[in-house]
């Protein structure tokens, strides 16, 4: 008996130590590890969900809306609730083939309570169809997403711009930290440039879920806000007016308001069409679009950049005067070119214009004249008047990486060419040719400093921006005043090498530009060794309100090809703003005619 | 027919009934937050049932310890044969539910003979040992094994309640040390042990239903299978531990209710209460079950005689047996073997069975003065 009751005395003893195990394992599991099982009961618990917040709205100057968000279907399946003997069904429906709907289903981890994505942008037909025939696809789910639509296509393509996943450097670059994964930002153009305020802000829903992921109520919500929208400079009567007179052709076109810098229209031809971007453009397609050989993803208005010609006798032009080397009546005869040393410069009229003097040798465009004002001149004053009209230095403008163009001086060739200044070189330089190289962006920051009195503006593409002047160039009222009369000379005056941009509408101040492809001067018949075309203009000539430059890849002589252009592109602009004010265009036009 | 004596009153152990009720009403109040609506229109009945099964049980109990439980000497073997025969039924009846066969449908009830067979089985192993004199001989242990403990062992692997079958051999193990054994057959029984265990693993593993092998599997490594029982146990780990030490507090734990702990108001059950109640409340709750044990050690030590002895110490070991297995698999200690846990699990028969337990030990401590009969 009492051997029996010594023995249940050292079971007590096992309880006891069944006690302490058990209360050390909770200590353990609860108190040491209870951080940790907290966190892993709450992951368990709250999903977070995010809500894209809607894009800002990108509109012209005048209010027109460029771009809008449109809802775009998605087909997503629930992996628990799928049923995987309807999925020949649901490949009709889809319109996909059942190994691919089996791939991705394949390739997505079992138990995961995200949905699925089978197929993007379904149309409203196949929308309609599974709506309609819900119950015989479980876990089949409509999902509605925002896509951007650029309503004019390829019409401003290249300072619209357009959206695309985070690449790769993006990723992890910490300012785009906030971003979700998987979300569309600006990649190219004003959508990028803008994309910070654009985008808005991503609101969340954080809800509890059961073990199936199904949500059993709301924990917390915080709405999206929506992104700020924007209202560009840009005029896109201009812009669909400049694009669709360029036609088949390569090239580009830059307006500037001379008073602002706004950017009124941009140009780069060809172009793309940015809604092939809006749902995620294949790899093969980008591929196919970078390497294309017209190049369409060049943006021509900055990265491209060829001698200016012609239309850098303005330069000459004004470098000579302020330099007081020519007067307005100082006179230079041509006989269609002059010799000098071994070589032969010559004019682009072989048979000579005669005696020249300044007006008249910019408005028939005497090179003549030009290599005469150039010599007096020297390479180095022409390259101090050139860079103060900001050519050869970037305009500021950060749409993509900038071609500075360059401006040559005795300095520049002894650092790259490691050779001595040639007084022909200077010639060259004098009418554009030679080393000299520029971008249409630059020739449109120059032509408006021209036309607003000598102020260099940062081009900028919103209407609110307050004007950034970069540079404000020391030169005669006077000064300006020839060259512009002579510059509506151009346009305007019998044997005017612009007439083509002559306007009913304004008077249109304007220079042609002819870059050579190859030594050869002269209209080769073959358009690749075919001059580039060069215009820039501005108008009205008593109170600018517009200025341009045009650049015509192989366009041949400017005043054929790129004048005509820019007639277009500065109508559309007057006509909205006579529009505006009646006033004011009937005063101009009075004074044209 | 009841005749409540005074000293029926005067030596009730009201310690043990009142441990065992606050631990039914805990268990009532975790039922109901494990299988709490989450949304409107949803519905649930479990606590309700739990609380009718508790007023039945809690009615038996005092009807137990009413009458001199010798009585159920007497009529032991009878008992046994019945429940026999039950477990019989059960296996050519019985219901498929949870892929074993446990469960009789008696009119709208439905209940489980091996809850009973348990109670049934201590009786008659405890009468058995009782009438023995000193040391158990060679021959009584082995006609105690073959003709009390394999049977029912057979019948329940078979059904196969791996939970109940367990517990038979442990209480039969135990009772017999505790009755006193030889040294020689202690250690002949240790060596034949080790010698078939082997053999008997396989026969063991072969015998065991897929799920009941996946269940050790993975204890031994739960990373093994993240979405079957290995989902289990570190579900039920994260259940625990997300409780810390003060608790999410009543009604505030999700883990049950929003599913993700499977067997939340049975076999789970301390791991809702730990969720919400944190090491604090455990630490009461296994203090409680701990007061139940130990007191019910006490009774065996205390009892009138060696039935009454046998008897309360079967239970008592039944209790932690069950209590340590339960709480062991649900803090990961255990592998996941299919054991409620006593009077807190959801379950009627099982409730009903240990009330009755309960009131037996009452019963035994009432009694220990009783010389006579």
């Amino acid at each position: 008996m009492s051997k029996e009751s010594e023995r249940i005395f050292v079971i007590g003893y096992v309880v006891i130590t069944i006690f302490l195990i058990l209360n050390m394992r909770l200590w353990q599991l609860q108190v040491l590890q209870g951080n940790k099982y907290r966190e892993l009961s709450e992951n368990n618990r709250l999903r977070i969900i995010s809500i894209p917040a809607p894009r800002g709205i990108l509109f012209d100057r005048n209010g027109i809306p460029l771009v809008k968000n449109s809802p775009y279907y998605c087909a997503s399946i629930l992996y628990g609730e799928f049923d995987k003997g309807k999925v020949d069904l649901l490949s009709k429906v889809l319109h996909m083939p059942v190994e691919e709907i089996l791939e991705k289903i394949s390739t997505e981890k079992p138990g995961s309570f995200i949905p699925i994505r089978l197929k993007e942008g379904l149309s409203f037909d196949e929308v309609a169809y599974i709506e309609a025939r819900k119950s015989d696809f479980p876990g089949l789910v409509i999902e509605a997403e925002a896509c951007r639509e650029y309503l004019y296509g390829t019409i401003g393509s290249h300072i619209i711009g357009f959206l695309g996943k985070l690449n790769p450097a993006q990723s992890k670059d910490p300012s785009f930290r906030d971003v979700p994964p998987d979300a569309f930002i600006g990649q190219w153009g004003a959508e990028m440039l803008f994309d910070k305020s654009l985008r808005g802000i991503p609101g969340e829903r954080v809800i509890e879920v059961d073990s199936l992921g199904r949500e059993i109520r709301l924990w917390k919500e915080n709405p999206p806000v929506k992104g700020a929208d924007l209202r560009l400079s840009l005029d896109v009567n201009v812009q669909k007016e400049a694009e669709e007179a360029f036609g088949e052709r390569a090239g580009a076109l830059v307006a500037i308001q001379p008073d602002t810098g706004q950017i009124l229209g941009f140009v780069s031809r060809p172009s793309f069409d940015p809604n092939r971007f809006a749902k995620g453009i294949s790899y093969a397609d980008w591929i196919a679009l970078i390497q294309d050989k017209n190049k369409p993803m060049l943006n021509r208005a900055l990265q491209s950049q060829y001698p200016p010609g012609s239309t850098f006798k303005i330069i000459t032009a004004i470098a000579g005067l302020e330099a007081g080397v020519i007067t307005p009546e100082t006179k230079v005869e041509c006989r269609g070119g002059i010799s000098y040393g071994n070589w032969h410069f010559g004019c682009w009229r072989k048979e000579g214009h005669g005696i020249m003097f300044l007006h008249k040798a910019l408005v028939e465009s005497c090179d003549v004249y030009f290599y005469e004002v150039g010599k007096r001149l020297g390479i180095d004053r022409i390259y101090d008047y050139a860079s103060s009209f900001g050519l050869g230095k970037e305009t500021g403008f950060k749409l993509v990486r900038e071609q500075r163009g360059v401006i040559p001086n005795t300095k520049w060739k002894e650092e790259k060419k490691k050779q001595k200044w040639y007084l022909g070189e200077t010639f060259n330089t004098a009418i554009g040719q030679g080393y000299v190289s520029v971008t249409p962006i630059q020739m449109a920051v120059m032509i408006s400093a021209v036309a607003n009195g000598g102020n260099l503006y940062t081009p900028q593409l919103v209407t609110d921006a307050t004007p950034i002047l970069s540079g404000k160039i020391n030169v005669k009222y006077e000064t300006l005043d020839l060259v512009k009369r002579g510059l509506f000379g151009v346009v305007n005056e019998p044997g005017g090498t612009g007439w083509a941009a002559k306007s009913e509408l304004a008077s249109i101040c304007g220079k042609t530009g002819t870059a050579q492809v190859v030594a050869m001067r002269g209209s080769s018949q073959q358009d690749k060794f075919r001059d580039h075309a060069w215009f820039v203009a501005f108008a009205p000539a008593e109170k600018p309100e517009i200025a341009l430059s045009v650049f015509v890849e192989h366009g041949g002589h400017g005043g054929t090809t790129a004048a005509p252009i820019a007639k277009k592109a500065i109508e559309a602009y007057l006509k909205n703003t006579k529009h505006i004010n009646q006033e004011h265009d009937v005063t101009n036009r009075s004074q044209a005619d | 027919m009841l005749r409540i004596d005074r000293r029926l009153i005067k030596n009730f152990d009201w310690i043990t009934f009142s441990v065992v009720l606050i631990i039914a009403l805990i268990g009532i109040m975790t039922i109901y937050s494990a299988t709490r609506p989450l949304a409107e229109g949803e519905n649930s009945q479990f606590y309700l049932k739990q609380s009718l099964w508790l007023l039945i049980g809690i009615i038996a109990l005092f009807m137990v310890v009413s009458f001199d439980y010798i009585w159920l000497s007497r009529v032991s073997f009878l008992l046994y044969t019945g429940g026999i025969i039950l477990l019989i039924i059960v296996f050519i009846l019985g219901k498929v539910g949870m892929g074993a066969q446990r469960w009789l449908n008696i009119g709208p009830l439905s209940f489980q003979p091996s809850e009973f067979f348990k109670l049934i089985y201590v009786i008659m192993l405890s009468h058995q040992l009782g009438i023995m004199n000193g040391h158990i001989k060679t021959i009584s242990l082995f006609r105690l094994f073959f003709l009390v403990v394999l049977l029912p062992f057979v019948l329940l692997i078979k059904q196969p309640d791996l939970g109940t079958a367990l517990i038979i051999l442990v209480i039969f193990f135990s009772l017999i040390l505790a009755k006193g054994l030889h040294r020689k057959i202690t250690v002949l029984l240790v060596i034949i042990g080790l010698i078939s265990l082997p053999f008997l693993g396989g026969i063991f593993w072969d015998g065991l239903k897929d799920y009941q092998k996946s269940r050790l599997i993975a204890f031994v490594e739960p990373g093994a299978d993240p979405t079957g029982i290995g989902y289990h146990i570190s579900q039920s780990k994260i259940t625990v531990g997300s409780g810390k030490f003060f608790g999410k507090g009543y009604l505030n734990g999700t883990q049950g209710p929003f599913r993700f702990l499977p067997e939340k108001h049975t076999d789970f059950i301390f791991a809702v209460f730990a969720e919400e109640w944190g090491f604090f409340g455990s630490f009461v709750l296994v203090s409680f079950y701990i007061v139940l044990i130990l007191k019910g050690l006490q009774t065996a030590r205390n009892a009138r005689d060696d039935f009454g002895k046998f008897l309360a110490l079967g239970i008592t070991f039944m209790f932690l047996t069950y209590f340590f297995v339960n709480v062991g698999m649900t803090l990961g200690i255990m592998p996941v073997v299919g054991i409620p846990l006593p009077f807190m699990s959801y379950g009627g028969t099982a409730l009903l069975s240990n009330l009755l337990s309960v009131g037996l030990l009452i019963n035994i401590r009432t009694r220990r003065f009783e010389l006579f009969h």
